[in-house]
């Protein structure tokens, strides 16, 4: 194999993880040695600058850095980044004064934001420090969007939310709220300089089968069933309560049943319990609230009796997998029926466009989606972006926040006439850690212990109040034992070949037996092959060396490393060396302006 | 600050047929100066105890003095140990030897150890063909006091502070051969490849196996012009043959070139296979290996592999046909069998 070319960032920012996983790419070791630190403050920016929303992901995230954590790999469980996140949200002093400062003197480029939701609002965060006039449309009476609408209050306090939502806002954003954008037409023609559409997938998906028409008095569709209890339009539901849906909509409407009144509540769902979409963590929140999730049974109808909803009937189905595909196959068994006195349909979400004149230049395909770059977030209209649920298809918040970045960069590239095919490089920095003899400015000590679980209120007390936090989040010393297990995997082993002496010290001590002296291969495969412990998992790279004296190679397989920097320890010479990598994704603002 | 070895392990980290992983065989976390080339040894003899499947409760480790006589505490912490007097390792695992002989006795130890204050006991051990693997963990120096020329250090070889030493070293292989030694390899701790089957091999041998293993020390003795760091012994390390160990059970390809490739069968059963590099040398030839030695040491070079081997050999136990119990296990029954055995002995005797 050639040598490693770990001069390019992304070898190392494959190495974090986390980082990797997580569309935002927050620095996510970073800021858990800043939570062990105690330095709730500092996480909290480090977050702050990345993802935007951090008490808000911190109790809503969809979490893919978690599955992705090396953690998970070396032993059972990753490190509860997500929860960990938000105890630095939850002890954060005042930040006000560590926020940017936005220019009172405008730089004359006038952007409109439709839509007041996570992607928005992350272009506006982008774009107000540079001097940027922002407006920003939405129909609900404050900012949050979907966060605001779908999220129930249990699981996102409105204090939370209207915190991290008023960091944007009160950076002279013009809003222009209760205002539903009914043409894009009206609003290019007042002469925006570029136009952001980040107005989600607010259309829940309705489901039509015999009984839906008669029944729809006691018939809800979930994201608007949701939206109206946020707003307080609704207050109560029947005790029996069925939630159609595998999502974690389903999840959040199922709970907030059993809030309003809903003593029976089930979730039914088509597929197998397993690959429901919902979160794994918020089907066990569900469960715990005495909620079954009945699956392998597909709705047939609405059953109405003297015109008004009894129940719905179900066909059994198993799953069948040929080719790697799924069916759903009727068992044969009687078809069942669960009684109800309301049905929730939270089977999926839809953008909605018609909004949007289709002679503005503005390509749609076949399913009615705009034709977006997936790097710029350009539509095929100049100067019209999109962002979030909006742009490709319904995902979640940190995809939104993601995108608003990268559609940021795109609006200040565009509006100072560069070309925004361009895309800024990352920052980044690789520094040493050695502070002395078995001293590192990081803490390698690997602590073995396993997740710590985030304390819940009394079911009886949040049952009964709909707004009252289910989560009480981790305290400080749990909290520190919790981000103690964070592998650091930012800590980068670094190997330098023109001084590896080949004492195979560091072969011999490397805990997880990563490290292995050997001639080289032409072919990967093989090279993994040969390695103390095989390298089975492709999806990890390999740190090949360049040619050492011997005519061998040094390869490590990055599968198990724990950064523990012990190789770096038994190296008289140096040839291996932890230094930190720090990785930022390039933000709007790079530009130099003449 | 940390210098703790995490407990975690490779998740896929292979088993032997005992169900244990290289984990089980490995001690604590070594104190040696980083790049010690005793560490290198000290994980041969993990990767050879683990792929021999040898239960760590029946080796017994033993050490004397020095850098290399720590070594023990780096490896096999489910072992027994022993830490000797300076230079008396020799005699005290004679003496366990002897009282318990079902035992694998894996004595390790350095230069000043056996070619200065032990070598006394060395010679003798040697000469009773003790049933134990010696290893020689030879740097060249003192490196616990600080680096000065040990008996085993070159002619010629310049040490850390510029001197030339102006001794000759002893060869303690060639020793070992003169006093009768049934197996007898030499190696170099940057080779695991060769080193890990030599292990593999003496374990398995019934009579005494010294191994002298070249491992730089890299503090005092891996300056340039000493004979006994990394780069002197990679460019003058001279191979005899590459070997591969054969265990007992493992079928034995008989289809292969018999001038090039040499088969030396061990006491039980498994097997030591032999890609000859050099024509004249037969490892069961003493006076063939004589001469190699001979030869290499007017040429700069350092012999490694497998240098000799007695196949025929007759430990000491079985020379003075001891008990097979281990004398901690004899009751007063086997130790006092009563007048009529007595009477049977007596009675041989007139």
């Amino acid at each position: 194999m050639q040598p490693t070319n770990y001069k390019d960032p992304e070898y190392y920012h494959k190495v974090v993880d986390c980082q990797y996983a997580c569309p935002a790419h927050t620095p996510v070791p970073e800021y858990i040695r800043l939570i062990a630190a105690g330095k709730y403050t500092e996480a909290y920016m480090v977050n702050w600058e990345s993802n935007v929303f951090p008490g808000i992901l911190g109790r809503t995230c969809d979490r893919p850095c978690e599955p992705a954590c090396r953690r998970g790999r070396v032993e059972d469980e990753p490190v509860a980044i997500c929860r960990l996140k938000r105890v630095a949200a939850d002890n954060k002093d005042d930040i006000s004064h560590l926020l940017p400062d936005i220019p009172s003197i405008k730089n004359g480029k006038k952007i409109a934001l439709i839509g007041a939701g996570p992607a928005s609002l992350s272009v506006a965060r982008d774009l107000a420090p540079l001097g940027y006039e922002l407006h920003i449309y939405d129909n609900q009476n404050k900012g949050g969007g979907m966060m605001r609408s779908q999220i129930p209050s249990f699981r996102l306090p409105a204090e939370v939310l209207d915190q991290e939502v008023n960091y944007i806002l009160d950076m002279d954003i013009v809003t222009h709220f209760n205002t539903y954008v009914t043409s894009l037409r009206e609003i290019i023609n007042k002469n925006y300089d570029a136009v952001f559409v980040g107005t989600g997938a607010p259309r829940g998906k309705d489901l039509i089968i015999p009984g839906r028409e008669e029944g729809k008095a006691n018939i809800h569709v979930g994201i608007e069933w949701l939206a109206s209890v946020a707003f307080e339009h609704t207050h109560k539901i029947g005790k029996r309560v069925i939630v159609l849906g595998g999502g974690n909509t389903a999840m959040d409407c199922c709970r907030t049943s059993r809030r309003l009144g809903g003593e029976d509540v089930k979730v039914i769902v088509r597929s197998p319990f397993k690959e429901m979409k919902a979160s794994p963590w918020e089907k066990e929140d569900a469960i715990h609230e005495d909620i079954p999730i009945i699956d392998n049974h597909v709705p047939k109808s609405f059953v109405i009796e003297n015109n008004r909803l009894t129940g719905m009937m179900f066909e059994k189905v198993s799953a069948v997998y040929e080719n790697g595909k799924r069916k759903l196959v009727p068992t044969g068994e009687p078809d069942v029926f669960y009684p109800a006195d309301d049905v929730i349909i939270a089977v999926g979400q839809e953008n909605r466009f018609e909004w949007i004149e289709r002679d503005l230049g503005i390509e749609f395909d076949q399913w009615e989606m705009p034709v977006i770059d997936e790097t710029t977030f350009a539509s095929s209209r100049l100067g019209v972006f999109f962002g979030g649920d909006a742009a490709l298809g319904p995902k979640n918040v940190i995809t939104a926040v993601a995108q608003g970045h990268q559609a940021a960069i795109s609006i200040d590239m565009f509006c100072n006439e560069q070309d925004i095919s361009q895309r800024p490089a990352p920052d980044v920095k690789l520094f040493n850690t050695k502070m002395g003899i078995h001293e590192w400015s990081y803490d390698n000590d690997i602590a073995a212990d396993i997740r710590y679980i985030v304390p819940q209120a009394d079911k009886k007390i949040t049952l009964a109040d709909r707004k009252k936090e289910v989560e009480l989040g981790f305290d400080m010393k749990t909290a520190f034992k919790e981000a103690q297990r964070c592998l650091n995997c930012d800590v980068q082993t670094v190997f330098t070949e023109n001084k590896c002496i080949e004492c195979d010290a560091c072969m011999d001590i490397c805990p997880t037996s990563c490290i292995t002296f050997t001639m080289n291969e032409d072919n990967e495969d093989t090279l993994r092959m040969k390695l103390l412990v095989p390298a089975v998992n492709k999806d990890q790279d390999l740190l090949v060396s360049d040619i050492l004296k011997t005519g061998k190679v040094m390869v490590k397989d990055e599968d198990m490393c724990l950064h523990c920097g012990l190789c770096a320890e038994r190296c008289p010479t140096a040839a291996w060396d932890m230094k930190q990598f720090l990785y930022n994704t390039a933000k709007a603002g790079h530009l130099c302006y003449a | 600050m940390t210098y703790i070895k995490p407990k975690f392990a490779h998740p896929r980290l292979p088993k032997n047929n005992l169900g244990y992983t290289r984990k089980e065989y490995e001690g604590s976390l070594s104190t040696l100066c980083a790049g010690c080339g005793h560490d290198s040894i000290s994980a041969a003899i993990v990767d050879a105890c683990f792929e021999l499947n040898i239960e760590p409760h029946r080796v017994a480790k033993m050490s004397g003095i020095g850098c290399s006589s720590k070594t023990p505490a780096y490896f096999l912490s489910n072992s027994h140990g022993f830490n000797a007097v300076h230079g008396r390792m020799p005699s005290v695992t004679t003496g366990a030897n002897l009282a318990n002989r079902s035992m694998i006795y894996l004595g390790v130890s350095g230069d000043g150890d056996t070619a200065s204050i032990g070598m006394g006991q060395f010679a003798h051990v040697v000469r009773r063909n003790l049933n134990m693997t010696y290893i020689v963990m030879n740097n060249g120096c003192y490196g616990l006091t600080k680096g000065q020329d040990s008996a085993t250090a070159d002619y010629g070889s310049i040490s850390k502070s510029g001197n030339m030493n102006s001794f000759e070293g002893i060869d303690l292989c060639a020793l070992a051969i003169e006093l009768g030694a049934t197996y007898v390899a030499q190696s170099f701790s940057g080779d695991k490849g060769q080193l890990i089957p030599l292990i593999k091999a003496a374990l398995s041998h019934s009579g005494f196996s010294l191994i002298n293993v070249v491992s730089p020390c890299v503090t005092f003795n891996n300056n340039p012009g000493s004979t006994k760091s990394y780069d002197y012994v990679r460019e003058h390390n001279e191979a005899l043959s590459s070997l591969d160990f054969v265990p007992v059970k493992e079928e034995i390809i008989t289809d292969y070139d018999h001038s090039k490739v040499k088969m030396v069968e061990l006491h039980d059963g498994s097997m030591i296979k032999l890609h000859k590099l050099s024509p004249e040398w037969d490892p069961e030839n003493k006076l063939s290996i004589m001469t190699a030695l001979h030869h290499a040491r007017e040429k700069h070079e350092i012999l490694t592999g497998l240098l000799y081997i007695d196949n025929e050999s007759i430990e000491l136990n079985e020379l003075l046909n001891t008990t097979q119990t281990p004398l901690n296990l004899l009751t007063e029954k086997e130790l006092c069998p009563g007048s009529a055995v007595l009477d049977k002995i007596c009675a041989e005797l007139r």
